[in-house]
């Protein structure tokens, strides 16, 4: 068992609210880096020494927020309304547990029974406006002491690890989250690592913008969970990334084209290790390389990421070979980082 | 000019891969710069002091050096390509087109088997065919980009080619400068990058530089085609003076300023009002504590195909208006 | 001061997004006697400082508030002749320069800032004379003009493409204290901002409040994120308008006129700010209510948070009736208690303020 992410998944840090998290972290890392902070959005941020062959500072981040609920409202009848944080599909809500607030109340997302439907209702897909989670409160008052208006809900999952695979909540980003944490346990590298376990990934690259203003890198690397849909398909179709093939690396989303000299050094070192890699289909998504290549001057900036099946959801799955394959890249990656690689043909 | 302007335009440069394009510029500027440097994003970035009867505002001039394009995001089992845009590519646009990759290789763009013709498709219902007959023989992987092929055509003033947006505002900024005998401005020149994907080089060298005044220079569509959007701005009527677009407001004062600088040198000018669409400008205005932005625009009609069509006389318009900007005073 | 007479010069006077220089002089007028200084800086927003005395002058310390002075206006794209190209009537073609909602402006007045200003009359063809597919909608920008009742080749000698059309109307009292007319959203915020400074006249503060009216809010936020990049304040608080409860409003989130100001939770508010806010309308027994946001608050604190290293922000609404009409409607009381809020929030304010934000980040026993 994989207790690291077993830890990591199973924290609450929904996007503004990951506290939780952050002193987990804080306390994983504390005895591996030099110094450590927290800025004012949350973002734990932290030094690891390099051994000074390179006068550099390299960002590593991996994003600590997951997406979850927040209570926006109580009804009468004591239940919650809720808004979705980050991207949620409504057809992902319906029957699952929630954990609600500091206190971490259980709480359901139901719905009216299938008895009581007209057939033209069986298959149309509730809106979250129209969901309320139940804590088993009798009117609003008594939920009132138990619930402010703010709150955030997440997933209830419990770790688990089946065949090859390792299944939970939040493994976006926790696996990053793990790997970085596992990346600042090694030696020290040839130049000063900043590591950032930032906020409101989910939100819109929020955390990391701040974060990469404060350290002022040279280099930045981000570890991420990236979606994958390698289920049978009638369609010879991308299936984005797959399970199994190895660290996914991405060249274009919705945020960012990637330094291509990064890209390039990526599928490089990945090669020379023998180890495996997947392009991860350009196209729409994003991650925190969007906010940070363009933090003032610019800097290059790439990802890798551990493929995950079931994507926002309070079951994602990833394989644990691609993450152990993520963490061996990453770490060679940031090993054989040189000047060199940055070079312009011009 | 034509030459030049022939040699910017068939050259290849999508968005993140303007490598070859910046080289081209950096060539034709060389001998008018002492300072030119390339930044971690890959803005060309040409700093000229000022004369020495400056010192004036500090000036941000940018033409952005990318064009649309696609990449491949899946090769199938015999071979074919799917792709997805690089910017805003528009499928009505695609059938039958052609994109070349950076190594050379030729696509071939057309669509899968459609039982109504008569409706749009999306960029998914596309392929390419490079000719190859199996995923194991195709040349191309996933994740190359391809920009789109078509020769220039001059007839007359019409100037017709793909990537005139915004390979005309690199002209446009080459040819100023050229002409330009003094300033008393501290003048960047900026050939910027990935634009087209949301104005991202522009953001980066306005974040480092924080210039007083930020001028953007880029094509604007035109109203003037039948049955077209409702905008005044005609081909052939004069350089454009940007007032708003869908991205930002251009600064009233450098607006106001811009309409004098033409009136005074008799430059034909039209003003602009754009629903859709923006320029660098806007990333200009909003970078750091902020700048005088606007934009000077050379209308352009077919945005976003491969027969952009400009105005050889609005180009010369946009180039004397930039000279005259750039050369004299700014007071806002 | 007259909450009333304030608001009506101030919703009164036009500044649509970009062209903000008369209602920032207009505002510059009601801030002068309150500051130490006032400047406007290069995107349109007015800057006022008013110093504190801290207790250890060695540690300046400076929270910034931000009430957007533009307001949502349209904008004219094209001028056409009809029904001859020469010699025709003049029309104005517009469009809108923010968030302008667009069923409301049929049957208008307005006024078009041509070389001078021009009231002009918001019409179109009947719905029946409209293509057929456009014939059931509410009228579209390709349907509505602006009239100013001239002839094309006099109205082009005096309008021009790009030229502002501000809307037009005097601000008017309801029953209860409730005032109804334009740009209330923002100028509701601009004049609770000046019930503050006036409040702080005889008040002891450390820290020195950066008061911003911000330029172009409703079209890119750009105010909130140059100010707070050049003004690099140590917190930051937005106050804006809120949605009221009222006709055709859903019972959630939306609050009621007169119940006091909002203050907001949520991914673009520090916590440690939210309850600086709460605690200053505890001392002042002032009931408040809390508003959420589960992304984007839709406000300056969007673009306050994250300038710089990040600065911790929080948010202040006043709740209003028909955003974005002419016809927006809020209480002269809330706006007052708003005002009084933020004083509150500025003189509790001292040199261990940060320190506590901070701690809160990490401490264990804090939910």
């Amino acid at each position: 068992m994989n207790e690291l992410l077993k830890q990591l998944t199973e924290a609450v840090g929904v996007s503004g609210e990951e506290k939780e998290v952050r002193l987990l972290i804080r306390d994983l890392i504390r005895d591996y880096v030099d110094d450590w902070w927290v800025d004012t959005m949350g973002n734990l941020l932290a030094i690891k020494k390099g051994a000074g062959v390179l006068n550099w500072r390299v960002m590593v981040d991996a994003h600590i927020d997951e997406v979850g609920l927040m209570v926006t409202e109580i009804d009468s009848n004591g239940t919650l309304k809720f808004d979705p944080v980050g991207t949620i599909d409504d057809r992902t809500l319906l029957g699952k547990v929630v954990q609600v607030g500091p206190k971490k109340l259980t709480g359901v997302i139901g719905a009216r029974p299938i008895h009581l439907l007209k057939s033209n209702q069986r298959h149309s897909v509730v809106k979250a406006e129209d969901m309320r989670i139940d804590i088993g409160a009798k009117n609003k008052e008594a939920a009132g002491r138990q619930v402010k208006i703010g709150d955030r809900a997440a997933f209830v999952t419990e770790y688990e690890e089946i065949g090859y695979t390792a299944v939970g909540k939040a493994f976006d980003n926790r696996a990053g989250c793990a790997a970085l944490v596992e990346l600042l346990r090694g030696e020290p590298y040839p130049f000063d690592l900043c590591a950032a376990f930032t906020v409101q990934e989910e939100v819109g690259l929020r955390g990391a913008r701040v974060a990469s203003y404060a350290l002022r890198p040279d280099v930045a690397l981000v570890l991420e969970c990236t979606p994958a849909y390698d289920l049978p398909n009638e369609r010879d179709v991308s299936p984005n990334v797959a399970l199994g093939r190895g660290p996914s690396i991405y060249v274009m989303d919705s945020q960012t084209i990637q330094d291509p000299r990064l890209v390039a050094h990526i599928t490089r070192t990945a090669a020379s290790h023998n180890i495996p890699y997947q392009i991860r289909q350009p196209g729409g998504g994003g991650t925190n390389t969007g906010a940070i290549q363009r933090a003032q001057a610019g800097l290059p900036a790439a990802t890798i990421a551990v493929p995950g099946r079931y994507a926002h959801t309070p079951t994602i799955m990833i394989n644990l070979d691609d993450y152990a394959n993520v963490v061996k890249l990453a770490g060679v990656v940031l090993r054989e980082l040189t000047p060199e690689i940055l070079m312009r043909n011009a | 000019m034509n030459e030049l302007i022939r040699k910017l335009v068939e050259a290849y440069g999508p968005s993140g891969f303007e490598d070859g394009v910046r080289e081209l510029i950096r060539a034709e500027i060389a001998p008018y710069f002492n300072e030119i440097r390339v930044d971690a994003m890959g803005n060309l970035i040409a700093h000229r002091p000022p004369d020495a009867d400056g010192p004036g505002l500090k000036v941000l001039v940018a033409a952005h050096t990318d064009e649309i394009g696609v990449m491949v995001t899946h090769v199938t089992e015999k071979g074919f390509l799917r792709f997805t845009n690089i910017g805003g590519v528009f499928p009505h646009n695609l059938s039958g087109s052609r994109v070349q990759f950076a190594d050379g290789t030729i696509g071939v763009i057309y669509w899968e088997r459609l039982d109504d013709h008569t409706k749009v498709h999306p960029l998914s219902k596309h392929y390419i065919d490079v000719g190859a007959t199996s995923r194991q023989d195709c040349p191309i992987g996933v994740g190359s980009a391809a920009g789109f092929t078509r020769s220039f055509v001059a007839q007359g003033r019409r100037l017709t080619a793909k990537s005139m947006d915004d390979r005309i505002g690199c002209v446009v900024m080459i040819e100023a400068l050229k002409r330009l005998t003094s300033s008393p401005h501290d003048l960047y020149f900026v050939f910027s990058v990935q634009e087209e994907v949301g104005t991202r080089g522009a953001e980066v060298v306005a974040n480092a530089l924080t210039p007083d005044v930020g001028i953007a220079v880029d094509i604007t569509p035109t109203g003037d085609m039948p049955e077209a959007p409702t905008l005044a701005v005609g081909l052939g009527q004069g350089t454009a003076i940007k007032v708003k677009d869908s991205g930002m407001i251009a600064h009233a004062g450098l607006v106001r300023l811009m309409r004098q600088r033409a009136e005074e040198a008799g430059i034909p000018y039209q003003m602009e009002v754009l629903e859709r669409g923006s320029t660098d400008a806007r990333s200009m205005q909003i970078a750091g504590p902020g700048c005088a932005a606007g934009c000077i625009s050379v209308p352009c009609r077919y945005a976003h195909s491969t027969s952009e069509t400009v105005d050889s006389e609005d180009v010369e318009a946009s180039i004397r208006l930039l000279v005259e900007m750039v050369s004299r005073p700014i007071q806002l | 001061m007259n909450i009333y007479e304030l608001l009506k010069t101030l919703t009164e006077t036009p500044g649509p997004s970009g062209l903000e220089n008369q209602i920032a002089a207009a505002i510059q007028t009601a801030w002068q006697p309150l500051v130490d200084s006032l400047s406007v800086d290069r995107v349109g927003s007015l800057v006022a400082i008013k110093r504190g005395r801290p207790a250890n002058p060695d540690t300046r310390r400076s929270l910034l508030l931000a009430a957007h002075e533009d307001e949502i206006a349209l904008m004219v794209k094209k001028i056409v002749s009809f029904p001859d190209e020469e010699g025709g009537n003049g029309f104005l073609r517009v469009s809108s320069v923010g968030g302008v909602d667009i069923r409301h402006l049929y049957g208008q007045t307005a006024v078009v800032h041509g070389r001078r200003d021009l009231v002009g009359v918001i019409g179109s063809l009947p719905a029946f004379m409209l293509p057929e597919e456009r014939q059931d909608k509410a009228y579209g920008y390709d349907d509505l003009l602006v009239d100013v009742g001239l002839p094309a080749a006099e109205l082009r000698q005096l309008v021009q493409v790009g030229d502002y059309v501000s809307f037009r109307q005097p601000l008017r009292k309801l029953l209860n204290n409730r005032v109804t007319g334009k740009a209330l959203d923002n100028r509701a915020s601009v004049a609770a901002v000046t019930v503050c400074l006036e409040q702080l006249q005889g008040r002891q503060h450390q820290w020195d409040v950066v008061a911003v009216a911000t330029a172009q809010e409703e079209t890119a936020l750009l105010g909130a994120f140059t100010s707070a990049h050049a003004q690099r304040p140590d917190a930051a608080i937005a106050i804006d308008v809120t949605f009221a409860k009222g006709p055709g409003t859903s019972n959630d989130s939306t609050f009621e006129l007169d119940d006091g100001p909002v203050v907001d939770l949520g991914p673009n508010v520090h916590p440690g700010m939210y309850k600086a806010l709460m605690d200053a309308a505890e001392a002042l027994e002032m009931k408040v209510n809390t508003s959420t946001h589960a992304r984007h608050s839709g406000t300056d604190a969007y673009g306050l948070q994250i300038a710089h290293e990040g600065i911790p922000t929080g948010l202040v609404s006043i709740p209003l009736r028909y955003m974005h009409t002419m016809v927006e409607t809020v209480t002269t009381a809330d706006v007052e208690r708003a005002g009084r809020l933020l004083a509150e929030v500025v003189v509790r304010l001292d040199d261990k303020f940060l320190e506590k934000l901070a701690a809160g980040l990490m401490a264990k026993d804090e939910g």
